[in-house]
């Protein structure tokens, strides 16, 4: 009993480890966003609140709790209310599995693959009822498109990660990240390109960024499934949206990139001089890069189109996952090396 | 051919590093902002602001109550009251501008036969009560008392091209 409660304990514990930071980068992001695409843009970004505006995202959260939260008349308001918090579980939950180093991960489960592809699944639930309890036409409508948009971008992120399935022959987060022991070139996208080209883009549609934002729309729909929340309802979604980020940039770096593990491994001297280094920060580093990419491209390309955006998913992001896992079945097969041996 | 050239860019994702490669340079690029209450992006010596009755250098008001700027000014936005001094000169007694009817046009400035009322280049002021938005005369001439020096400099910038 007693062991039961220090281990219950333990947990909650290790939960607030992974979480805080990750809220923290979380607000730091939302900054992080607004200072590169206004670099972009040849603009400075946020730069009053604190030492290079660095206060700015503490202000944004105090001017969010300090508002009103209204709920409108028709709105169902048990659902109303469940809405966001469904949107922020799944992306939070999904840190559960996730291997900061070899040995740190909360849970380390078999089937942490479908895990993660169940948490990222969950999320749509969280739009679909903000937009269907809003009792608004514009959210049911970004609410239907997003949950299109998502559902068909899961196929293709599915298809990807059987890729990955194939040639790590686990679904165990560490057994994935071990298989791709020795250095850059054992990492799995290089076997895999297509697939992490297909992820990664699956990925930005899953989290409905640009240009893929078919959920939000200013000239049509407004903000889309959140244009009826106001205050923390809206922050909590804003907190959703950038932890899938977030969580998406990690995916990619744990199924492609290795991981924590070092870059530099096996080669004779660079191996040394970077052991030091502990498998968190590579981690970070990888994440960081990912990070810097979902910036880049909200700063660089117009949105899709709404048919756009299916045909890419079905008609071509689709056929290219199929093409490539029976590529990797052969490349398997025949032992390819240095990946498959 | 052409098509497979097509499909080649289209799988390497080619127009889209392109894209990537310009907004990645312009990360790195001078940026425009004018950092506001700090910095500001200069005047023209005409530019038409905030308005001011100046005075001699002798401190006799300028104004002799012609009342052409009244009758010039396109959104009524003067109203002008006048009557003998004890030295018998002919002076304002009311000189009110409304700076919502006001549309900055500079006709005023610019009938003014002794170059009374001009128009400053402060663009920056704000008013809190209703009814502030009425410049009475001995505002405007305080506006003109404080600012005299910027107003005469401006004038004489000006003076070649008018």
């Amino acid at each position: 009993m007693f062991d039961a409660i220090i281990a219950l304990v333990w947990i909650v514990i290790k939960i607030v480890i992974i979480l805080v930071p990750l809220l923290i980068a979380v607000a730091y992001l939302t900054y992080a966003e607004r200072k590169v695409i206004g670099y972009m843009q040849c603009r400075v970004g946020p730069n009053r609140v604190g030492i290079f505006g660095l206060g700015q995202p503490i202000a944004d959260a105090v001017k969010l709790f300090l508002k009103e939260t209204i709920d409108p008349t028709a709105a169902n308001k048990f659902l109303f209310m469940l809405a966001p918090v469904l949107s922020l579980m799944p992306a939070l939950a999904a840190w559960a599995v996730i291997p900061f180093n070899n040995s740190w991960v909360l849970a380390n489960v078999n089937a942490g693959v479908l895990y993660l592809l169940a948490m990222t699944s969950i999320g749509v639930y969280g739009i679909l009822i903000a937009g269907w309890a809003s009792n608004s036409k514009y959210a049911f409508l970004g609410a239907l498109r997003s949950a299109a948009q998502v559902v068909s971008y899961e196929i293709a992120m599915g298809f990807a990660l059987v890729g990955v399935l194939m040639a790590a022959g686990s679904a165990n987060l560490q057994t994935i990240i071990h298989s791709q022991q020795g250095g850059i070139w054992h990492w799995f996208f290089i076997p895999l390109f297509p697939l992490f080209l297909v992820y990664w883009i699956s990925g930005v549609a899953e989290t409905n960024r640009l240009p893929f934002d078919m959920a939000e729309g200013e000239s049509e729909i407004v903000a889309g499934f959140h244009v009826e929340y106001s205050g923390m309802g809206f922050a909590v979604f804003f907190l959703a949206e950038y932890a899938n980020m977030i969580l998406i940039s990690a995916l990619v770096s744990i199924f492609f990139l290795g991981g924590w593990l070092s870059p530099f491994d096996g080669i004779p001297y660079l191996s040394n001089l970077f052991a030091w280094v502990p498998g968190i920060i590579w981690f970070i580093a990888k994440t960081f890069i990912f990070l810097l990419l979902f910036l880049w491209l909200r700063a660089t390309f117009p949105r899709y189109r709404y048919d756009q955006i299916m045909r890419l998913g079905w008609k071509v992001l689709i056929p290219v996952t199929i093409v490539w896992i029976f590529v990797v079945g052969f490349a398997i097969e025949f032992h390819l090396s240095p990946w498959f041996n | 051919m052409k098509k497979i050239v097509q499909i080649i860019k289209s799988f390497t994702l080619w127009e889209l590093l392109i894209g990537m490669k310009l907004t990645g340079r312009y990360l790195f690029a001078k940026k425009v902002t004018l950092q506001f209450p700090e910095e500001k992006t200069p005047y023209s010596p005409r530019f038409r602001g905030l308005h001011a009755l100046r005075r001699y250098p002798n401190g006799e008001e300028r104004c002799i109550a012609c009342k052409l700027c009244e009758a010039v000014c396109p959104a009524l936005a003067i109203t002008i009251e006048a009557e003998p001094r004890e030295d018998g000169s002919r002076r304002t007694t009311r000189y009110d501008i409304d700076l919502f009817k006001c549309i900055y046009c500079g006709f005023c400035e610019e009938s003014c036969p002794v170059d009374s009322i001009v128009e400053t280049n402060m663009s920056l002021y704000h008013f809190e009560n209703r009814g502030e938005n009425i410049m009475t005369k001995p505002m405007l001439l305080a506006i003109g008392d404080k600012y005299e020096k910027e107003i005469a400099e401006s004038k004489r910038a000006d003076a070649p091209y008018r």
